[in-house]
């Protein structure tokens, strides 16, 4: 029986009377692997920031677990270069054991890079260094903002794996944020497609649309597809409200 | 023997009187320097020169306002710079318009109402040259014991918040999911950085703050691999600067303050020397 970690509850928020979000409820779970993909602008990552308590919403309730501890990796982090830092010392800002940095960067697999400056980091690198601060504190629940941004397909797929063996490892729950509507880690066991509102949520197809979209991608990624009950228009809103309703109407198991 | 004891006990006596305002120039270009190494490194890393700037012209602002209603100096100038450090992060979150605007127009907007202010008080004779550009030779000794107090203080605020202050410099948002105050964090260093500025007009003077807090900074980038180290570094260059500009200032007559910021930048230019020597 998995735990709940976190549940939102009508979330409602906007930025300069334009609305971001509206009514966004969603449970997340210990041990589950939840994505959150939707196009440009649709407040992924203002929901994302939501769930980490960095911003707050206008209406509607954040519940979390009086346990919940979270892991969070960020988009992208732009450091100065005038600050010399290691990529150890950076991990030691989260965790000042020595022997967890370098535990952590083991995991991840750049552990030789322990002494380089944090900026001389190549994108990949940067993003497994990333990954490795997140999960430095033995997190139950970790939130990734587009994990994979800025790396080629092969090193997508390797660290799609590595998310999914460490989460096992850790017995946690992930959030993990995409833009990207097409490729979706197969692993997941929730899809939730937002844009304003949740137009739909549930598990991700196992469909093999295209067999060599498989050859390219391997048999960690999927085409996650999905049909939505209703359309939007230019500016994001739903037409035909009426017949719109969450979560049964939508076309997937 | 005895004789030549004797002349050389007067002459360190003489020296000692003559050069009394001397010894308390070095002790406060040296405590402010102190300090302004470690906070010139947060400037340097969270690309706040600007915001010194800004602050440091503000400060004259709290002199001239300090002057009219007669309150301690050493208030009206620590205080007006945090003000206008809130008003910005107001104005900030409002967000219509940059930082680096917005930051220009407090900025002048402070320095000309200073000078204006200032121009108010016929009666007051405020020596506008040594705010502008710092009279480290006109330091007392209450100066000093001020200067010293308030360098003790910053001290021991940066090595508190040591850890959060890089940790915030680094990313904020990381941060703060992993429990720092950012808030609380950030408004100290604005407290610090406003209570070094005061410290450094006299020294070096309202225009010329920024260059003794970057300058030492950007040198020791060049010698260090770790925050500390680099905190360090900044703080020996900027006191040898201090010293430097000093002996310029008492051999060839030149103004101190001025004179501490070009040897500033004269071991600038030597440490990008010896960066290209060992590369």
């Amino acid at each position: 029986m998995s735990r709940l970690l976190l549940s939102l509850n009508g979330i409602h928020k906007s930025f300069a009377g334009k609305p971001v979000l509206e009514d966004v409820s969603l449970s997340l779970k210990q041990g589950e692997i939840t994505t959150l993909i939707g196009p440009n602008g649709a407040g992924k990552s203002t929901l994302a920031k939501i769930i980490l308590g960095l911003i707050k919403p206008d209406s509607g309730t954040s519940l979390p677990n009086a346990e919940l501890n979270i892991g969070y990796m960020p988009q992208k982090i732009s450091i100065d270069p005038t600050l010399p830092i290691s990529t150890c010392r950076f991990l030691q800002l989260a965790n000042t054991s020595h022997q967890a940095c370098h535990q952590a960067l083991e995991s991840v697999g750049i552990r030789h890079l322990t002494k380089i400056p944090i900026q001389r980091l190549s994108g990949g690198e940067l993003q497994r260094a990333l990954l490795a601060r997140a999960i430095l504190r033995n997190p139950n629940l970790l939130v990734l903002d587009e994990p994979v941004q800025g790396v080629d397909v092969n090193g997508q797929n390797a660290l799609y794996k590595m998310i999914n063996n460490l989460a096992k490892t850790l017995n946690c729950g992930v959030l993990m944020v995409s833009h990207d509507l097409h490729l979706v880690m197969s692993a997941t066991d929730q899809v939730i497609c937002l844009n304003r509102h949740i137009c739909c949520e549930g598990h991700p197809e196992k469909v093999t649309q295209d067999p060599a979209f498989i050859d390219i991608f391997g048999q960690t990624t999927a085409i996650y597809s999905h049909h939505h009950d209703h359309d939007h228009n230019l500016h994001g809103e739903v037409l035909d409200d009426h017949t719109h309703q969450h979560g049964e109407s939508c076309n997937h198991e | 023997m005895a004789k030549f004891l004797m002349i050389t006990l007067i002459s360190m006596e003489s020296l000692v009187i003559m050069n009394d305002f001397l010894l308390y120039a070095f002790l406060a270009g040296v405590g402010v320097a102190a300090v302004a190494g470690p906070l010139g490194c947060f400037v340097v890393w969270r690309r706040m020169a600007y915001f010194g700037d800004t602050l440091a012209h503000s400060a004259l602002l709290g002199v001239s306002l300090g002057v009219m209603l007669d309150i301690n100096l050493n208030i009206t100038v620590t205080a007006i710079p945090l003000i206008l450090a809130m008003v910005l992060v107001f104005l900030e979150q409002k967000g219509f318009l940059s930082v680096d605007t917005l930051l220009g127009i407090l900025s002048h907007s402070a320095l000309a109402l200073g000078l204006v202010v200032i121009s108010f008080l016929p009666d007051v004779r405020v020596d506008l040259m040594s705010l502008l550009f710092g009279d480290l030779l006109a330091v007392t000794q209450s100066d000093l014991w001020v200067i010293y107090g308030v360098a003790c203080a910053v001290m021991i605020l940066l090595g508190l918040l040591w850890r959060q202050l890089i940790n915030i410099t680094v990313d904020p948002e990381l941060a703060a999911v992993e429990g720092t105050n950012v808030t609380l964090v950030s408004t100290a260093l604005m407290l610090i950085t406003a209570l070094v500025i005061a410290l450094a007009m006299k020294v070096v003077g309202v225009l010329l703050i920024t260059a003794l807090l970057i300058i030492p900074a950007a040198t020791a980038r060049q010698l260090s691999h770790t925050p500390e180290q680099m905190a360090v570094v900044a703080s020996v260059i900027a006191m040898m600067a201090v010293v430097m500009g000093l002996a310029m200032s008492w051999y060839i007559d030149t103004p101190p303050g001025p004179s501490v910021v070009i040897s500033a930048g004269v071991l600038f230019s030597l440490s990008l020397g010896c960066r290209r020597l060992a590369s």
